[in-house]
């Protein structure tokens, strides 16, 4: 219907419909003004809270941006310097030096390493779940992969310290056990449950004539999720992936636990490092506001927000096409 | 006055087109429906019946990509010019084709259109909601379980319990859009003889895939395919030996659609 | 009669032997889960009873309870469940029951999934620059809470628009049909029938907030704070406070000579209270499927 049509309040206030010749339409009968009011105050409402989630993730990037802001234009800073330079040395007394590179490292071993784990585990459980499980014990699994969804960082941290920590030491006979290795499995524990839900999803969403048709032609099962299935749902599994490692790369608490503080390329998986997340949570309460030192944190925590924006931005984009495919 | 109003017909539409997306489901179809007359629309599956009725109570605005064009006149109004579509809404008695009983209990089903508009008195309520559901022969069935789930009742006490919620805000037009699809044959000819009686109140549009039913029932039948009106007419020429036109004989007798 | 050729006896054993590989893969991440959880409750075990919930921690907080912590947290929860609640379940209704098929509407699913993928970290960097600062707030409950609301937000969202998109659409049909409003459709048969849909995701987004550590750092949470004990009116939204999710982080990196039993203790009682909350949606959740009225 034409535009204006569609935009005549939905709740004006009634009044019988004037035309030459016609009889009122209704039958006298009125609601209350005060009621008529109610509802339209509460669609604007409802429409304000319809474009909040805009305001907020404008007003996160503003916010983050603007206590940033201050050294990032202040000529003191020098982006490539940041980015490319392994030297984090924030509160040194002769020479401060803010190079976030062994950060980034840290993070993207962490989460490469998580992935690594991750992957065959959460795809591999979407299939069994999505195709080989039926009925009780299929819903049962499901509950137990969001309970392990449940879990907060902060208890995942706590697990890398005390039972990973000196379980790692013994079974690989290193020094600490708090390192790379120690973070990215419990990153892996993490993102598995994002992984299972979107691709078990995407599995689902795959028609069942699929299905039925290489079965009819003789197929297993096991050649029918390897040669149809899995090319049929192959974006939706591809977003899982990035979801969980949007999901790794933001994750705090387990991290900053768990990692070790040591900001340095590591060399092996039983290196410790330092991610940017852990860097903001680390440093954030020593630092005083409005420093250089604050401020740079504020620009880690833009950096980290760019990069999940992409990666949700993709996977999102991705599922999109999926649909509409 | 009175004299007047006569004189126009209940509805009249003139060149109405719905389109969805690109695709023009009805080219240009032309008609008017008088007073206390059952007007039967009828054709195959997929001839834009039901979105003609749809743009009589402007519930096509609630389809995404729906556009309407051409004049439609309720009552002399048009409506797109009409400043409050709910009591146009009002106006028209619309029956969808599968019924539909609200997950409230029988009573509330009946009573949500009017309470909606503001009738909030006990009494009137009561009393209104008995008359509708008598008028759609549903109270003696229903009168000791008002307050059971409307969702609990069988297919045919749905359709009958959804007419009923249809005349609850006292529509001067009532509008059905193949409402026996998913009836039994028995609760169908009951309603049927609901309707007949209802003409005499209001005016009842039609809209059926069963061409008997528009000739058992309708004063003017008119022909609707693939979007345009083949014929319209007194429901005895269109369904006579000569119709006008080679394809309602055809379609009439069953020899295709 | 059909004979099994050698080629079909090999397909299935590769058939067969996918399924164990797979079903070994879920097991391998399932069964140290319940071996982890019965660690943490054999190593807490001495430590557990209803005296620690009650008393506050002591001696530096290497003896005693978590009440403040305790108390700390179902403030915080509470606190930005009742700001997180309404802007979540309006927005989802807008997205649902008003919002049409356009760009704009897609910009607005964006920013809802682009919310919930901003790092807890982020959270509270922009916690601390608009509400603690910008807004003047200050560090306290009421700053923590409003963060911990934005962040939880996304959950809210999801959960209510499956609840509402649930509701069949020949319902409010029907009620259009009738003249009522779109608002009255709303009131009068979506949300009644999705209620408990949304309450799923509600108390999913307690269980949520409970756990959270990073968004509250540096927004209203503190490592100690001295508070009357068994006292729940202790604080005020303008204090900080505990909370037991940070309180677990302190224990275990800032207090190095704690009992051992303590930190664990402690988490036990922190996943506890996140598992039977999340137990409660998933029960809520399961129980409405069986019994739908339409």
């Amino acid at each position: 219907m034409e535009q204006e049509v569609l935009d005549l309040p939905e709740g004006a206030v009634p009044g019988p419909i004037k035309a030459p010749g016609a009889k009122p339409m209704m039958h006298g009968r009125k609601r209350p003004v005060w009621e008529i009011g109610f509802e339209v105050g509460l669609e604007w409402l409802i429409r304000l809270c319809g474009i909040s989630a805009i305001l907020f993730v404008f007003g996160i990037f503003a916010f983050v941006f603007r206590e940033g802001a201050g050294f990032l234009f202040s000529g003191r800073f020098s982006l490539p310097k940041f980015l490319f330079t392994t030297e984090w040395y924030p509160t040194s007394m002769s020479n401060i030096r803010y190079g976030v590179l062994a950060l980034i490292v840290g993070t993207g071993s962490v989460t490469i390493l998580a992935m690594a784990i991750a992957v065959p585990f959460g795809l591999g459980a979407a299939i069994f779940i999505s195709e080989f499980c039926t009925g009780r014990i299929k819903e049962i699994l499901k509950i137990i992969i969001e309970l392990l969804a449940a879990i907060p960082s902060v208890v995942w941290g706590f697990i890398g310290i005390s039972i990973m920590n000196p379980l790692i030491q013994t079974v690989f006979s290193v020094p600490v056990g708090l390192n790379v290795f120690n973070g990215a499995t419990l990153l892996a524990l993490m993102s598995v449950p994002i992984m299972v839900s979107i691709g078990e999803d995407s599995l689902k969403a795959v028609p069942d004539s699929f299905r039925e048709a290489a079965l009819a032609m003789g197929a297993t099962r096991w050649q029918t999720i390897v040669r149809v299935l899995l090319p049929a749902a192959k974006n939706g599994l591809l977003a899982a992936v990035l979801l969980g490692i949007g999901r790794a790369v933001g994750e705090t608490m387990a991290v900053l636990m768990a990692t070790g503080h040591a900001v340095k390329i590591p060399h092996s998986i039983f290196d410790p490092v330092r991610t940017l997340t852990a860097t903001i949570a680390a440093e954030l309460g020593e630092a005083s506001v409005g420093s250089d030192h604050y401020q740079v944190l504020f620009i880690v925590g833009i950096l980290l927000f760019t990069i999940t924006f992409v990666v949700n931005l993709s996977a999102d984009l991705i599922v999109r096409g999926v649909r509409k495919g | 006055m009175d004299d007047e109003s006569h004189t126009y017909p209940l509805i009249r539409v003139q060149d109405l087109k719905v389109r969805y997306g690109h695709r023009e489901v009805v080219h240009g179809i032309s008609f008017d429906v008088q007073k206390n007359e059952i007007f039967a629309i009828i054709g195959p599956a997929q001839s834009g019946k039901s979105s003609i009725l749809k743009c009589l109570n402007r519930t096509l605005e609630f389809i995404a990509d729906a556009k309407m064009s051409g004049s439609v006149e309720v009552n002399g109004v048009d409506v797109k010019k009409v400043h409050n579509v709910y009591e146009l809404r009002r106006e028209i008695g619309m029956v969808a084709p599968l019924p539909v009983g609200l997950p409230l209990s029988i009573f509330d089903n009946v009573a949500f259109a009017p309470r909606a508009s503001g009738l909030r008195d006990k009494h009137e309520l009561d009393a209104l909601v008995q008359r509708c559901l008598e008028q759609a022969a549903l109270w003696d069935e229903v009168k000791d379980r008002l307050n059971s789930l409307g969702t609990k009742l069988s297919g045919g006490q749905q359709q009958r319990l959804t007419i009923a919620r249809a005349l609850s805000h006292q529509p001067s037009i009532l509008c059905l859009d193949e409402f026996s699809i998913a009836i039994d044959p028995v609760t169908t000819m009951r309603i049927e003889d609901v309707l007949k009686e209802l003409k005499a109140e209001l005016t009842v549009v039609l809209v059926t895939n069963l061409v008997q039913q528009a000739r058992r029932l309708a004063d003017r039948t008119m022909f609707v395919w693939n979007g345009e009106v083949v014929e319209l007419g007194p429901t005895d020429a269109i369904f006579s030996e000569q119709p006008q036109s080679q394809k309602t004989y055809d379609y009439v007798h069953g020899i295709f659609g | 009669m059909f004979t099994e050729t050698q080629f079909g006896k090999s397909r299935r054993r590769a058939e067969l032997l996918a399924k164990c590989v797979l079903g070994m893969m879920v097991a391998s991440m399932i069964i140290p889960l319940f071996l982890i959880v019965g660690y943490l409750v054999k190593e807490a075990w001495p430590l557990l009873s209803l005296d620690f919930l009650f008393t506050n921690p002591t001696g530096g907080m290497r003896h005693g309870g978590i009440w403040s912590a305790l108390l700390g947290t179902l403030y915080l929860v509470t606190l930005s469940l009742l700001i997180a609640a309404p802007i979540g379940v309006l927005a989802a209704v807008y997205l649902n029951e008003y919002a049409r098929d356009s760009w704009f509407t897609r910009i607005i699913n964006l920013a809802v999934v682009n919310l919930a993928g901003v790092p807890s970290i982020v959270h509270a960097l922009f916690g601390l620059g608009a509400f603690v600062l910008f807004a003047g707030i200050g560090r306290s409950i009421l700053a923590a809470s409003l963060t911990l609301a934005i962040m939880t937000l996304p959950v809210i969202i999801a959960s209510t628009k499956e609840a509402l998109s649930a509701v069949p659409i020949s319902f409010r049909e029907a009620c259009w049909n009738v003249g009522a409003s779109r608002w009255q459709t709303i009131r009068g048969i979506v949300l009644p029938n999705s209620i408990s849909g949304i309450l799923t995701g509600v108390i999913l987004q307690v269980s949520r907030a409970a756990g959270e550590t990073a968004p509250i750092m540096f927004t209203g949470a503190v490592f100690f704070k001295k508070i009357e004990a068994g006292n729940i009116f202790a604080y005020s939204i303008w204090d900080q406070c505990m909370a037991l999710s940070m309180h677990l982080f302190t224990i275990t990196t800032q207090v190095t000579d704690a009992p051992r039993a303590l930190p664990f203790a402690t988490a036990v009682v922190l996943l506890g209270t996140v598992l039977i909350v999340n137990a409660l949606s998933i029960g809520l959740r399961v129980y409405l499927r069986s019994r739908k009225k339409w």
